[in-house]
């Protein structure tokens, strides 16, 4: 009987391969990062940081990527509220097929599809690497920002619109007062997983742009692809501090939400339709 | 027009019916949900729409607050036709049935949301020199303005007090109980004060006695106020208590309207009877004014008006039933089930195939004999709901059935034989009537025509001494001979079973059931 109760089977035991999981795959390397980060030639050294800020065109490409993050970010936006409002109103969108459509392009690899882009971008003889970035990105990231605005619309309760014009709203003060606050917790968790992969990218830029679209990303990447020297070590300091801006990004936004925004956009980036 | 009522002086004129509902159907995707209702509600009435799930009177309180459009129909509010009016713009406010408070305001902003809404009627545009400033037709121009801090404070202050929540304003609303989130959204109603409150199922999420003391409350409230409350429930009981009027409502038909008292003693129909209250609901015969056979036996009964004969359904209170023991009353049975229920026993009477409930003080042991009577005011007779042609018959022929002394070919899919007893069903709409009594398979005369708004249901008494209804688009003179005509697919064909009686009443005592319980 003893025999059998030692082995039971606790529920926490499932949770062990995911532990080594993120051993192996989240902490190890985050630390692997910072030691690299913290030394320059085999001892401690805050020289890679240094770097950063005495360089001012590393500095001036973060502002660069951050504009352009947020530029992506608020296109994204303006057009998937609207798009998510059709489609989470039943009398438009009577099949989920419709919102599948907009998902479709997630499913094929995004390299291939920014390479198609390029080519598209050259059939049609577009030469301006500034608008051709900023339409690859926002044309990679839009469904980001969709499914989890149209999660939110369509789970919201209608009664809270009626209740809203019962008491004396208009179409249009009902929006602003009541559909856009209440969506409020779908709109953080998209700005967050539009503008995060946006800061960081560098492929996109690097296919279809040139070095006037030059990004943070692609410092990085080219500090890694450096032959020799201390790249690795720089590259790790950088990568860290976008981490950290990141990090605080989201810890804002988590405030100015209560805290939905980051459960939200974890749940419909694993859940919705995918 | 409307114009020229609203700028001009303001009409004080008194309309004594606050919401006319005139000819309003409402039909969802095929289903008609709402089936030409009329209906007019009293200034400061509190009047409640009663019905099971499904019955169309959610719907139709939507449509007096807006929010859905009738097919057809128009709705009045103070005798201005308001059916194309969007509901902001409706001197009406609702309580809904999940409250739909505001998740990101505190209880006092959600209060507030409709005040900060409002605007009052503040003058006339004037000129510089003091002369009223006139628009293209000579109309002087109405100001309006918004609230004062002041205004709006006093106001939420007052509205969260007369719901018992003055010290809860900062509280945030997904922090409070279901009582309470149910008290914000009167209190966000009623602070707009509207002309007209709507209530769907306010009390539905709330647990027995939080119910029991919201609904004295909301009938308080009614009193003080003097505003017109519209209320949805499908809970008989709450409708009697809080009522001063009722719809009973089913498959979007007003069945009856009247006070509670009137609809619990005399319903109009077996419907209202089994859906209001506990009843014995039976069927009987008329045998003459003020006297009805029903179990073998003739009772006295108050009602008249009803053809020799005629077959009634007839409603009798557990209540009303007195019961001895012994074998001295009308009816004689055997105690199958006794219950005790507080104040009194409730007991199930065998008479015959048809049991009786009866409430007494005294208690009749399971088993014993006991007589029952019945006094001339606990029998109510009502006219029999009848929804389509049934006759009690046998198979005639091969493929024939008989059917008012006549014999009608059928679809015998079943393979009965000649001689078989069986159920014959028809609808109304399948019966044709024609001019010439020849054409038809058997000949009658007409007996009562009735216009039921899009078509006439028609009577038709046969030479067999039997009745036969008619859906008909033609009008019939009374007392014309016609022929009748069934088309052999539209009977339909059962077997006779003996039990059938008995099993309808058990049917129904399970909607019945299922009623009360709700959804």
């Amino acid at each position: 009987m003893t025999g059998i109760k030692k082995f039971r089977l606790k529920r926490s035991y499932f949770s062990f391969p995911y532990a080594v999981l993120s051993v192996l795959f989240v902490i190890l390397p985050l630390l692997i990062t910072a030691f690299y980060a913290f030394t320059r030639d085999g001892s401690f050294s805050f020289a890679n940081f240094v770097k950063f800020f005495t360089t001012p065109n590393t500095l001036k490409v973060l502002l660069y990527s951050l504009g352009i993050a947020a530029l992506v970010t608020v296109i994204c936006l303006l057009l998937a509220y609207p798009l998510a409002m059709m489609l989470a109103d039943s009398k438009i969108n009577r099949s989920a097929v419709t919102v599948m459509l907009f998902i479709m392009p997630m499913w094929i690899n995004s390299l291939l599809r920014t390479y198609a882009m390029k080519n598209v971008f050259q059939l049609i003889g577009m030469t301006n690497a500034y608008a051709a970035v900023i339409i690859g990105l926002v044309y990679d990231f839009f469904p980001f920002m969709l499914l989890p605005l149209y999660s939110v619309l369509s789970n919201m309760d209608k009664s809270y619109m009626e209740a809203a014009n019962d008491l004396g709203c208009g179409a249009v003060q009902s929006f602003f007062k009541v559909r856009l606050p209440l969506s409020l917790p779908g709109i953080m968790s998209g700005v967050l997983m539009v503008f995060m992969p946006t800061v960081s990218t560098f492929a996109i830029s690097d296919i279809l742009g040139d070095t006037s679209t030059y990004m943070f990303g692609n410092i990085i990447n080219d500090w890694f692809t450096a032959s020799g020297g201390s790249g690795w070590n720089i590259g790790s300091a950088y990568s860290l501090i976008l981490l950290a801006l990141i990090g605080i990004t989201m810890f804002i936004a988590n405030k100015a939400t209560g805290g939905k925004a980051s459960a939200a956009g974890a749940a419909q980036a694993g859940g919705g339709l995918l | 027009m409307n114009n020229e009522i609203k700028t001009g002086e303001p009409q004080r004129q008194k309309f004594d019916k606050i919401i006319e509902v005139r000819n309003v159907t409402k039909v969802f995707d095929d289903v008609t949900v709402v089936d030409d209702v009329n209906l007019s509600i009293k200034r400061g009435e509190f009047i409640t729409l009663l019905g099971p799930s499904g019955c169309g009177k959610t719907t139709l309180l939507r449509m007096i607050a807006g929010f859905e459009a009738p097919t057809s129909g128009a709705i009045f509010l103070e005798g201005q036709d308001v059916t194309e009016l969007p509901p902001h713009k409706r001197p009406i406010n609702t309580v809904f049935q999940k409250y739909a408070l505001f998740p990101h305001l505190n209880v006092y902003k959600n209060v507030a949301f409709g005040l900060k809404l409002k605007r009052l009627p503040n003058g006339y545009k004037m000129k510089k020199n003091g002369e009223y400033k006139l628009d293209k037709h000579g109309n002087k121009i109405e100001v309006y303005r918004k609230l004062t801090k002041a205004e709006m404070d006093e106001k939420i202050t007052r509205a969260l007090k007369l719901v018992g929540l003055e010290a809860y304003g900062h509280r945030d609303v997904t922090s409070l109980s279901g009582g309470q989130q149910q008290r914000v959204a009167i209190a966000r109603a009623l602070v707009c004060e509207p002309k007209v409150l709507l209530l769907d199922e306010p009390l539905g999420a709330l647990d027995l006695k939080m119910r029991k003391d919201m609904q004295i409350e909301l009938m308080d409230m009614h009193k003080r106020l003097g505003i017109t409350f519209v209320y949805v429930t499908h809970d008989q009981e709450e409708a009697l208590t809080m009522s001063d009027n009722v719809v009973v409502i089913k498959d979007g038909v007003i069945q009856q309207y009247g006070s509670p008292k009137k609809i619990y003693d005399e319903p109009k129909n077996a419907f209202v009877a089994s859906f209001i209250g506990e009843s014995n609901i039976l069927s009987g015969t008329m045998k003459s004014d003020f006297n009805v056979n029903f179990c073998g036996a003739d009772f006295k009964c108050l009602d008249k008006g009803f053809n020799k004969n005629e077959k009634v359904d007839l409603v009798v209170r557990p209540e009303d039933i007195a019961i001895e023991s012994g074998e001295k009353g009308k009816l004689v049975g055997e105690v199958t089930q006794s219950i005790f229920k507080g104040t009194y026993y409730e007991m199930n009477v065998l008479v015959g195939d048809y049991e009786f409930t009866v409430q007494n003080t005294v208690e009749h042991k399971v088993g014993e004999k006991v007589g029952l009577s019945i006094e001339p005011n606990g029998i109510h007779i009502m006219k029999k709901l009848l929804t389509q042609n049934e006759y009690i018959t046998e198979v005639s022929g091969e493929n024939t059935v008989a059917i008012c002394g006549g014999n009608f070919e059928f679809v015998n899919n079943e393979g009965f034989n000649k001689g078989d007893k069986v159920v014959a069903e028809v609808d109304f709409d399948k019966v044709e009537l024609t001019d010439d009594e020849s054409d038809g398979t058997v000949g009658g005369n007409v007996a009562q025509t009735l216009y039921k708004g899009s078509y006439y249901q028609v009577q038709v008494y046969t030479d067999d001494d039997d009745d036969i209804f008619v859906d008909t688009a033609d009008e019939w003179d009374i007392d014309d001979r016609v022929g009748i005509v069934i088309p052999p697919e539209a009977i339909r064909v059962r077997a006779f079973v003996e039990e059938k009686e008995e099993e309808k009443e058990d049917e129904r005592e399970e909607e019945k059931e299922t009623q009360n319980d709700g959804d």
